[in-house]
């Protein structure tokens, strides 16, 4: 469809040789088409090819209500459903001037907090299997599952839970959830340092990711990293800790930061966010407060003229919604700053020079979502 | 810098670009003829420094476009919001993908969607559609019989 080639080519009087992996390979993570230039086994250039999911989310928002929208943005990044739910639902409260209650940002922030445990615990177990090891996927999976089944719960969804609703939260809490959350949470913590054990001190997989994929603190900046990515090059850009949103500002937690720069620094990143998740989670989940879990809101949303840009910290990234509004009834113009989008655009930067049996564990590393990249 | 320091440093540099502070960022216009040696003045000056780019989008107002860069200083974390209208049938405008390096991939994006010209782009073509595609889908007067259900 988008380039008449053969998998792979040879550039006339050169060594160089052009592949074309994907969009239907299995470490790529989804449909993404890379087209590599190598020269025996080095990596020459790395040209994404976008588009192969693409639903034109952004022109579809265009014609759906301030209330609606929102639920298309469960299918951009999948893994951090939730948290793009977020992103949308304070944007129409910052535009409406809507007052959250207390109970429904304590619900929220549990819920991300949750999300990102499990995107993170699927990145886990992904990275691990483009290094060569199997296991680690099945174990991560046993985690998530958990996860699942506690949305589930409250929910009534698995992945697409469209849970976040302008002025609080759907539905209120699971009798459940509080107990399952912490019975959970016991679970988990004696297995991230299984996780520790079985991987990050493995020393196959410390050769294949230690030097490989650097990227500069300054070329991070540069090129849009945000997330787990540049906080594993020293870029301080947490959204949770510069721009606080809901109840962020009252919990404590540390902004993991490693200057490193290279595969396993991202790595440790995103481990160590693991715990601070943990730790999040066990300062809240007691603390619920009692009380109306969504603001009363008029049936059809009406945001003032102008423009309101949100922002929040999903599993990836910083995920911004700009929302240009003319007062009626359905936004004028949406525009979603997707974190993977930025983060792509700097693999070829990190893979220049490199072997070509590291691409792969690169791209793990920098954790791509599709739908999240093409929207 | 606040948000007042800022204005005050912009409204002194460049008296003639209109500055407005009603919303949630500091806004300034600036003509799309300097907008590639504004975007330099941005990022290269010590107390200004905006280095991180973490938007860019067009929005189409069917008279013009309107190019929106949304600019941020990790050192500083200031922000800034700069806008560049666009003539809607010869839509021009100089490429910041040298400046800030993703830019590269969001003018592409900005190109496919919206059909703006970024001059001096490395290498400007479609991104996510298919090669061939006609039209520019995110303009409000794009028709496609085939591809779009109207509700």
């Amino acid at each position: 469809m988008y380039r008449e080639t053969d998998i792979i080519q040879t550039i006339p009087g050169t060594d160089e040789m052009v592949i074309n992996v994907g969009p239907q390979h299995p470490s790529t993570h989804g449909v993404l088409h890379l087209v590599i230039t190598i020269d025996g086994e080095t990596v020459k250039k790395v040209e994404p090819h976008l588009g192969y999911i693409h639903r034109s989310i952004e022109k579809m928002c265009e014609s759906l209500s301030y209330r609606q929208f929102i639920y298309t943005t469960s299918r951009m990044d999948y893994l951090s459903a939730h948290i793009n739910n977020h992103a949308c639902a304070l944007a129409v409260e910052q535009a409406m001037g809507i007052e959250v209650p207390l109970r429904a940002q304590y619900i929220r922030v549990v819920m991300d907090e949750l999300t990102r445990i499990a995107s993170h615990c699927l990145w886990w177990g992904s990275v691990a299997m483009d290094c060569g090891a199997v296991t680690p996927f099945f174990l991560a999976f046993r985690e998530r599952e958990m996860i699942n089944t506690i949305m589930e719960e409250t929910c009534g969804a698995r992945l697409t839970m469209n849970y976040m609703v302008p002025g609080g939260v759907m539905f209120d809490l699971h009798p459940n959830f509080q107990r399952d959350t912490k019975t959970f949470l016991a679970h988990f913590r004696s297995k991230i340092d299984e996780y520790d054990e079985l991987v990050t001190g493995n020393i196959i997989f410390q050769n294949r990711l230690k030097g490989t994929g650097y990227i500069s603190k300054a070329d991070a900046i540069s090129y849009g990293c945000t997330g787990p990515t540049a906080r594993g090059s020293g870029v301080s850009c947490d959204v949770r800790k510069w721009y606080p949103y809901e109840v962020y500002q009252q919990v404590q937690f540390d902004e993991i930061l490693e200057t490193a720069g290279d595969s396993f620094a991202r790595y440790l990143v995103r481990l160590a966010e693991l715990r601070q998740s943990i730790s999040i989670i066990e300062q809240l989940i007691d603390e619920i407060p009692a009380g109306e879990f969504q603001a009363k809101t008029k049936a059809v949303l009406k945001p003032p003229k102008g423009e309101f840009y949100s922002r929040v910290e999903t599993a990836r990234g910083e995920l911004g919604v700009y929302i240009v509004s003319e007062g009626g009834t359905t936004p004028y113009r949406i525009k979603f700053r997707s974190p993977g989008f930025s983060n792509l655009s700097a693999l070829d930067h990190m893979v220049r020079g490199q072997k070509i049996g590291d691409l792969v564990a690169i791209m793990g590393t920098l954790d791509l979502v599709i739908p999240d990249i093409d929207r | 810098m606040t948000k007042e320091e800022l204005k005050q440093l912009l409204t002194e540099r460049f008296p003639d670009n209109a500055v407005d502070d009603a919303g949630q960022f500091l806004q300034i216009q600036v003509p799309a003829s300097q907008w590639g040696s504004f975007a330099l003045f941005l990022r290269d000056t010590p107390e200004l420094q905006f280095d991180f780019l973490f938007c860019l989008t067009c929005v189409d107002w069917l008279k013009h476009l309107t190019m929106v860069y949304h600019l941020r200083s990790v050192y500083y974390r200031h922000e800034l919001v700069v806008k560049c209208q666009l003539d809607r049938e010869q839509p021009t405008i100089a490429t910041v993908a040298h400046t800030w390096r993703t830019a590269e991939f969001h003018e592409r994006e900005v190109y496919e969607l919206f059909g703006v010209k970024f001059e001096g782009h490395p290498d400007l073509r479609r991104l996510i559609l298919p090669d061939e595609w006609e039209g520019w889908p995110l303009r409000k007067d794009y028709e496609d019989p085939v591809n779009m259900i109207k509700l």
